[in-house]
């Protein structure tokens, strides 16, 4: 915690920024702990990021190492980039959740446990001889150890619930003290409380005294020497809300559509981290949403791009293996030239790899993961509210170009959230499906590949379309007339069109902006993707040292920004952060025949802020003396 | 132009709805050049597709409705060139997964006729959990299997069809595996409507046609195809005039099932067992032969039929209509939710705004 001014005489600490991590079993209602307090912060006006952390089994065996599910929140008075790096307060339900937890604790931080979990067995469980909360080993920390689930029972005994379903409301008796230690408003929490059991009156009236009582708690003991205040962020002008990557990127694909006049057809299989998506959408009917969950992933886009072929927005959502089930119909996607966004919500791999956890290893797979030469764009979001913009993006330059457009995403940004600005809707351009509606040939003769000269765009004929009967697949076309070509000198040439009109779409990629504030600057930082956080927390952490540095990120990895390479050749250094072995820096290597420097983190967690800046500034220091 | 397009009604009156209806129909009478294309028709002589073709180029005008609004979806194999000969929209897309895109287009599109054409290999051996899932999802589409019980287009390896001991290129030795019965998989999955037709028979295969057009939700026909190179004349009992009348077993609604020389054979159920057999009526008595019923709700009596197929090489088959009953279709259910969504809550512009703004926003001055 970083104390900006102390108020000994009513014993609250001012604070810029405090990074808190809920830990518990899995069954403990962390993450709903976490989600309401970054809800109640960034209501308060803070800025906020979070970084929720748990097992993919469901309910992992009780009080294990395996089984312990943690959220991070990180809340400030100004605009902050990560999670944080280490928590300044740990509330740990029981003892493997402080086990798993107690290594990343600053030295001298909070620790708040639940001691009716610190039983001999739970203890024996994860290899604690003694309990840490009595036998000094915590010295360096501030222990506060209370009986949470006891004082949680006592608080709601008068609504009859059984002995476990009253222990079942401490993560609400946490989040109530929490809340008082923090200054936060609990309105929100009161008002959600009272929506979500709106039918369970029983369980409505639990939570909610449990969560005030909790609160009462913290203003009537004397076990707290302070409370802390974090003043709001100043953030420009506008209406906020907190929004995750998934659902950002849900609203994208719906605004999108809007934007474009089309109904959306998603057809997608369910897979971790990207089901939100499909839950999302499924919601969404009334805006001409339809969601079918198909047999398995290649149903999904298959169907998907059965809508586009009949004229709708296909859209299909998934993470690294259900891509590669993708890949033959992306494929004929590329063939066909059809309108279709896929979102592929990245996770660590290969194989099932760590379903839960995250990475940006998909890159090369999306580029190249297909047979033959078949060049597709992709665009890849930075931020959780980012996947707003990026799902809008991906849906005109695939309307526009009629082709297959990947989104990156991943497992960070899509449970990761953030203060968003909710842009205006009125304010995005209309996207034109322009559908074809006369014969564009002599002799009223329609040919489906006969091209925009601009764009090398094919029309989008649909049927129902009467004039413009024809015929597609994944065989070889015919310039122009589309009809079935073996000839030699018509597939060297289609290949080399269809590589046109993908590298064209750099008309539509504005410029890759440096941030460079000194100007001097000799090393640059490269990134895409969700390492946009920890990298431009870095950079600032590296410049306030009085160091310079530049950076810069990018959203078009395909094609690339017109300006990328003099980009490149105009730093003495280019560092590429990434959660993979260096996938960006292959490409821009190829590419460019750059000499950049890969910098690869693959932890299946977001790259740790303070370990790159001190990384950068050798680099740095390192230029600086052979220079 | 608008995607949804003003449809044709119900075309019969009586609450059942065609599988067309939605589709507009033609406004002067097609015939069957308005379904040809001008791409040369490349299957090998003789190849049983060309009948199919021709059957279907003739079926389509009948079924009165836009050429345009025909949609025609297939897999890879030889019968998957087809889409290519037909002047309509068509899709020849990838192995194994037309099912899953004809999915796509029918639930997009209520004014669409859609077809799906397929072999054994594709849509039983690549391509099988599709069509198991289209057929119990009940999509509104007909499904046409191209079955020659052989790969052609990979020139001649077994496919899930061909029967035990198949010398082939690639079992040299025999096959090993047992063949699926299509129509038992189809009827295993509750397919709602199921027929067998064969290539050569016109008359019946477009009756076969009509009925499965006419039928709301995923239509099922297997049509008996002969490739006269790999796997030549292995329909030859149910083909052969000499051999056809001990080989068919007829399949007609409200009629007993009689089959054979002067009708001498008949399907009945075994008292004991209660499966479906074949016995010699004179033995049984006429009063104890089955009476077809294609709507039995049960897909098990349909199933008990198609178990009276051969199972190794073709020696004899039902033919005709195995099941034809009602029941909604996927796709008319999942628009009638985005309607109904659409008809109880605001979905303009500002509604949409409202949805993105969220229930907790905060206003920074």
């Amino acid at each position: 915690m970083t104390t900006a001014a102390s108020q000994q005489e009513d014993a609250v600490k001012t604070l810029d920024r405090v990074v808190i991590r809920f830990a518990g079993d899995s069954g403990d209602g962390m993450q709903l702990t976490g989600d309401r307090f970054t809800a109640e912060s960034a209501i308060f006006g803070n800025d906020i990021s979070t970084l929720p952390n748990f097992p993919a089994e469901i309910r992992a065996p009780a009080g294990t190492l395996p089984g312990v599910s943690s959220f991070q929140l990180h809340f400030a008075n100004r605009d902050i980039m990560t999670p944080g790096d280490k928590p300044d307060v740990l509330v740990a339900m029981n003892p493997a959740a402080l086990k798993a937890n107690i290594g990343d604790l600053a030295r001298g931080g909070v620790i708040i446990a639940d001691t009716a979990d610190f039983t001999k067995r739970n203890l024996d469980k994860v290899g604690y001889a003694s309990n840490p909360l009595e036998d000094g080993s915590l010295a360096d920390y501030q222990v506060h150890a209370l009986d949470l689930t006891g004082m949680t029972t006592e608080a709601v005994k008068e609504f009859g619930l059984t002995r476990k379903d009253a222990g079942r409301s401490k993560n609400m008796y946490a989040l109530g003290l929490l809340s008082w230690l923090f200054h936060r408003p609990v309105e929100p929490t009161i008002n959600f409380l009272e929506t979500r059991f709106a039918t369970k009156p029983q369980l409505r009236d639990s939570n909610i005294k449990a969560f005030r009582t909790g609160y009462a708690f913290g203003e009537t003991t004397e076990v707290f020497a302070y409370s802390y205040e974090v003043a709001p962020a100043p953030m420009p002008k506008g209406t906020y809300r907190q929004i995750s990557g998934n659902l950002a990127l849900a609203y994208g694909l719906i605004a999108g559509a809007r934007k474009a006049g089309l109904p959306l057809f998603l057809g997608a299989y369910p897979i971790t981290p990207a089901s939100d998506v499909l839950h999302e959408l499924s919601k969404h009917k009334r805006f001409g949403v339809t969601t079918f969950q198909a047999e398995d992933e290649i149903a999904g886009v298959g169907a998907a791009l059965g809508a586009s072929f009949a004229g709708h927005l296909g859209v299909t959502t998934s993470s690294g293996p259900g891509i590669s089930l993708k890949m033959e119909t992306i494929s004929l996607a590329v063939m066909t030239e059809l309108p279709l966004v896929i979102c592929d919500i990245q996770r660590a791999g290969p194989s099932t790899g760590m379903p839960t956890k995250t990475e940006q290893a998909d890159l090369l797979q999306v580029m190249y993961g297909r047979n033959g030469e078949a060049p597709v764009p992709v665009l890849a979001a930075q931020s959780p509210s980012d996947c707003f913009d990026t799902a809008v993006e991906a849906v005109r330059i695939a309307v526009k170009y009629r082709t297959p457009v990947f989104v990156l995403s991943d497992g960070y940004l899509a449970n990761g959230a953030e203060p968003w600005q909710v842009p205006d809707l009125s304010a995005i351009p209309p996207i034109d499906p322009a559908f074809a509606t006369a014969p564009n040939g002599d002799n009223d003769e329609f040919l489906p590949y006969k091209r925009d000269p601009e764009t090398l765009a094919r029309p989008w004929a649909i049927p129902g379309t009467a004039g413009l009967e024809h015929r597609i697949g994944g065989i070889e076309k015919a310039d122009g007339t589309g009809n079935v070509s073996y000839d030699p000198a018509n597939h060297d040439a289609m290949v080399r069109i269809r590589q046109a009109k993908i590298d064209g779409i750099v008309a539509d990629v504005p410029d890759l902006e440096v941030d460079d504030p000194s100007g001097e600057a000799r090393v640059l930082v490269l990134g895409w993707g969700s390492t946009y956080g920890p990298i431009t927390a870095a950079v600032r952490r590296v410049r306030a040292t009085g160091r310079s540095v530049a950076q810069a990120h990018l959203r078009h990895l395909n094609p690339f920004p017109a300006n990328l390479g003099e980009v490149l050749k105009s730093y003495d250094r280019v560092i590429v952060p990434e959660m993979n072995l260096g996938q960006l820096a292959l490409l821009l290597r190829g590419k460019f025949l750059v000499d950049v420097q890969s910098y690869s983190r693959v932890r299946g967690l977001p790259i740790s802020l303070s370990e790159l800046a001190e990384d950068l500034q050798t680099e740095i220091d390192d230029l600086g003396v052979t220079a | 132009m608008s995607v949804e397009i003003s449809t044709t009604s119900n075309r019969s009156g009586n609450g059942h709805r065609s599988g067309l209806a939605g589709v507009p129909l033609a406004v002067e009478p097609l015939n069957r050049k308005d379904f040809t294309t001008d791409q040369e028709v490349r299957w090998c002589p003789g190849c049983g597709d060309y009948a199919v073709l021709s059957a279907f180029q003739g079926f389509m005008p009948e079924a009165g409705i836009k050429r345009e609004n025909t949609v025609i979806i297939s897999g890879i194999g030889c019968s998957s060139r087809f889409p290519y000969y037909v002047d309509s929209y068509g899709m020849h897309s990838i192995h194994g997964r037309a099912p899953a895109i004809a999915t796509g287009v029918a639930t997009s599109r209520p004014d669409l006729g859609v077809w799906v054409v397929t072999g054994d290999g594709d849509a039983l051996s690549i391509g099988g959990n599709h069509l198991i899932h289209a057929l119990r999802r009940n999509v509104n589409f007909t499904i046409l299997l191209f079955n020659n019980r052989i790969y052609g287009l990979t020139k001649g390896q077994y496919s899930p069809t061909s029967e035990i001991g198949k010398i082939t290129k690639s079992t040299p030795y025999g096959s090993l595996d047992n063949p699926f019965n299509p129509l038992s998989l189809a009827l295993g999955a509750e397919a709602t409507f199921v027929a067998r037709t064969v290539d050569s028979d016109r008359k019946h295969l477009t009756a076969m046609l009509a009925a499965a057009a006419e039928h709301r939700g995923a239509s099922f026909i297997e049509i008996y195809q002969n490739c006269p190179i790999f796997n030549d004349d292995a329909f030859a009992a149910v083909k052969d005039k000499d051999t056809k009348a001990e080989a068919i077993i007829p399949l007609t609604h409200g009629e007993p099932i009689l089959f054979g020389i002067d009708n001498r054979l008949g399907v009945v159920r075994d008292r004991q067992t209660g499966e479906l057999k074949v016995a010699e009526v004179a033995e049984v008595g006429l009063e104890n032969v089955v009476v077809h019923d294609e709507h039995h709700p049960d897909p098990a009596y349909a199933f008990g039929l198609s178990r009276l197929t051969t199972p190794g090489v073709l020696e004899r088959a039902p033919i005709g209509i195995f099941r034809n009953v009602e029941a909604p279709a996927y796709d008319d259910l999942a628009r009638e939710q985005v309607a109904a969504a659409a008809e109880k809550y605001d979905s303009d512009d500002n509604a949409l705004q409202q949805m993105i703004n969220g229930r907790d926003t905060w206003t920074v001055d």
